[in-house]
């Protein structure tokens, strides 16, 4: 960085000495300081232990050569441990640039923090797991139920949303998500119909394929999997977006005008899902019916109609019924937690991405688990 | 300080964006060790001007040079390696969010260096100790107040020894004790690094305190209008426009 005071100084290992004099002790530097050649030797803390205490440590740079901040870094350990020893420091005979510069460092060694210990009490785990928990809950139902309220406003026409968010939310769940769910659904169905198939020809049942694809799509598969898709498609990019906006200081803006963030964000997100996710679980329905008739007619002696007719018989409606149900509730329970995710997120890129992979698993593990609980009640009301 | 040879010339350059020229026919020169001010009102292509400068933004014509090399006429791997000469504290600090202060400053060093674990830290501490930070060595960049950010920034921007520093919008954001403070700091690290300091901005103490050279931008005209130190331009510029700037004047039209 800087030219060297003599040609002879060039290409010399930094080198240092400490020489006592009557007055106390001189430290001689000599060579090129230069940090990234990674030959900056260290300081020892107790290089100045034999010189006498209130003595003056001096420098003597008279035969340095070019130096950046390597040799500041080793001033600093020499000033450090000169004060530790309780020497004085007279550091008139560097360079001004480096006394400047060692005049910007503090002399004494900080103090480092303590770091928390964590300590194995599990008793304490519990309990603050358990009222997290509860917090959640508890911040979710807020949630829900403002929202709900902003929607009860919204049917009178007086809600403080803007169509143009609604609009943009129903595409990106709704028309952008119909491949997916094509695809997912025909193959669950094809799938269902080939093990079906396999086990059903052993007792030349074959038509009842269709009742198995039928019962299994309408009542279960075609509403967990679509809700499934939606909580990774549209629950991650819900709280990726929010999580995001909170970075911005964007929603502090809008409570600081007093929009609410339930009617302006969470409520055009969850009714988008809830409007889409029924029609796509009956699209899901029939696109699965479609993949299992394939299979069937590939691999059984069915007929078109004869499955068409065989469906219609093992599928009533209220089977759709009790599908489209769940649909809607899955749709809340997606739009619910990944907004609320999303609320709570830091500010920070890594939090962005720790509050998609969040509401995703969420999402995922709440969709089945609520679906059980269906399970249970159909069970117990005999559906 | 004014015969030091030149260490960045910008010459002929004009900035665009798509069709939208930001600015045109642009030619300025920094001197070794000056603290040079890319000054002008808000909108007027400082920040792109700077963007050019440390290889964000190609220049749609013209050429930059470093020591007399034409920066973008080099190839990639060229470029970065003058890049590293270069240390920039952004605007907000942008350190990265998911690694402590400590970190932000260590892995220019272990990116680009070959020392060891050690000699990094040292540097590190060092680094930060020069801008008063070393308490803060294992906060995480959220726990900072934006002043502290800004100077956890600098200690970055110094981490590989640069011989060029750019600044854009030191001050802003912060109040007139912090800022003024920060200035200092960057005189002294200019005269303890010997490095060149490149400035956007438009505070005025702070364009007055320390820059000893510059370029005013015009958002009008899309190009320099005047060249010299913020103080000579306050005192000597015969340009209306950059004289009620820098005098913090409204612009008024002479009756007659």
């Amino acid at each position: 960085m800087r030219t060297p005071p003599s040609p002879a100084a060039s290409d010399r290992a930094p080198a240092w000495q400490v020489h006592g004099s009557e007055r106390g002790a001189v430290l001689v530097v000599t060579g090129n300081w230069i940090a990234q050649s990674g030959r900056v030797p260290v300081f020892p803390a107790d290089g100045l232990a034999s010189v006498p205490a209130r003595n003056t440590l001096g420098f003597d740079s008279a035969d340095l050569g070019r130096w950046d901040s390597g040799l500041i870094a080793f001033l600093w350990d020499a000033e450090r441990a000169a004060v530790a020893a309780g020497l004085k420091v007279d550091t008139t005979a560097l360079p001004g640039s480096a006394r400047k510069l060692l005049g910007l460092l503090p002399d004494r060694v900080a103090e480092p923090k303590p770091a928390a210990r964590r300590r194995f009490r599990p008793l304490a785990w519990v309990g603050g797991g358990t009222i997290d928990l509860l917090n959640e809950i508890g911040a979710l139902s807020t949630l829900l139920a403002m929202t709900a309220a902003g929607g009860a406003l919204a049917l009178t026409g007086r809600a403080r949303m803007r169509a143009v968010d609604l609009l943009g939310n129903l595409r990106d769940a709704g028309p952008s998500a119909l491949a997916i769910v094509s695809t997912v659904n025909f193959l669950i169905g094809a799938i269902l119909a080939f093990v079906g198939a396999v086990q059903l020809r052993k007792f030349a049942a074959d038509i009842y394929v269709a009742d198995l694809v039928g019962l299994a799509l309408v009542r279960e598969m075609a509403a967990v999997m679509t809700a499934i898709i939606m909580a990774g498609r549209t629950g991650g990019a819900y709280a990726a977006r929010i999580a995001t906006m909170q970075g911005n200081e964007e929603i502090d803006a809008l409570q600081v005008i007093g929009i609410p963030v339930s009617d302006y964000l969470v409520l055009p997100s969850i009714l988008a899902l809830v409007f889409t996710m029924p029609f796509l679980y009956l699209y899901g329905c029939l696109v699965g019916m479609l993949g299992g008739f394939v299979v069937s007619f590939a691999m059984l002696n069915i007929t078109g109609p004869g499955y068409l007719n065989e469906t219609l018989k093992a599928v009533p409606l209220d089977q759709f019924a009790f599908g489209f149900v769940k649909s809607i509730a899955f749709a809340i329970l997606i739009g619910v937690t990944s907004c609320q995710i999303g609320l709570k997120a830091g500010r920070s890129a890594a939090d962005v991405g720790l509050a998609a992979t969040r509401a995703v698993v969420t999402g995922i593990v709440g969709v089945i688990a609520l679906d059980a609980i269906f399970a249970v009640l159909a069970d117990a009301a005999g559906l | 300080m004014s015969d030091a040879p030149a260490l960045l010339s910008v010459r002929g350059v004009t900035l665009a964006f798509g069709p939208k020229v930001i600015q045109h026919d642009l030619s300025f020169t920094v001197r070794r060790g000056s603290i040079f001010a890319v000054m002008g009102g808000s909108g007027c292509g400082k920040s792109t001007v700077l963007k050019s400068m440390i290889g964000l933004l190609r220049p749609a014509a013209g050429s930059i040079l470093v020591d007399a090399e034409d920066y973008w006429a080099a190839t990639e791997v060229r470029r970065t390696e003058i890049g590293r000469r270069f240390g920039v504290l952004f605007q907000s600090g942008a350190l990265w969010s998911a690694m402590s202060v400590g970190e932000n400053v260590a892995l220019p060093l272990r990116m680009f260096t070959k020392l060891n674990e050690a000699a990094i830290q040292r540097l590190v501490r060092l680094k930060l100790g020069l801008v008063g930070m070393e308490n803060a060595i294992d906060q995480l960049p959220s726990e900072l107040s934006g002043g502290m950010r800004k100077r956890a920034g600098l200690a970055r921007a110094l981490a590989l020894d640069p011989d060029v520093l750019f600044f854009d919008e030191p001050s802003a954001g912060l109040d007139p004790i912090t800022s003024s403070r920060l200035d200092d700091l960057i005189l002294q690290l200019r005269d303890g690094l010997g490095a060149t300091i490149v400035i956007v901005s438009h505070e005025l103490p702070s364009l007055f305190a320390i820059a000893d050279d510059g370029v005013f931008l015009d958002a009008g005209t899309k190009t320099a209008i005047a060249h010299g130190s913020p103080a000579w331009l306050r005192d000597n510029c015969p340009d209306p426009q950059v004289e009620a700037f820098m005098r913090r004047e409204r612009l008024v039209e002479k009756a007659g």
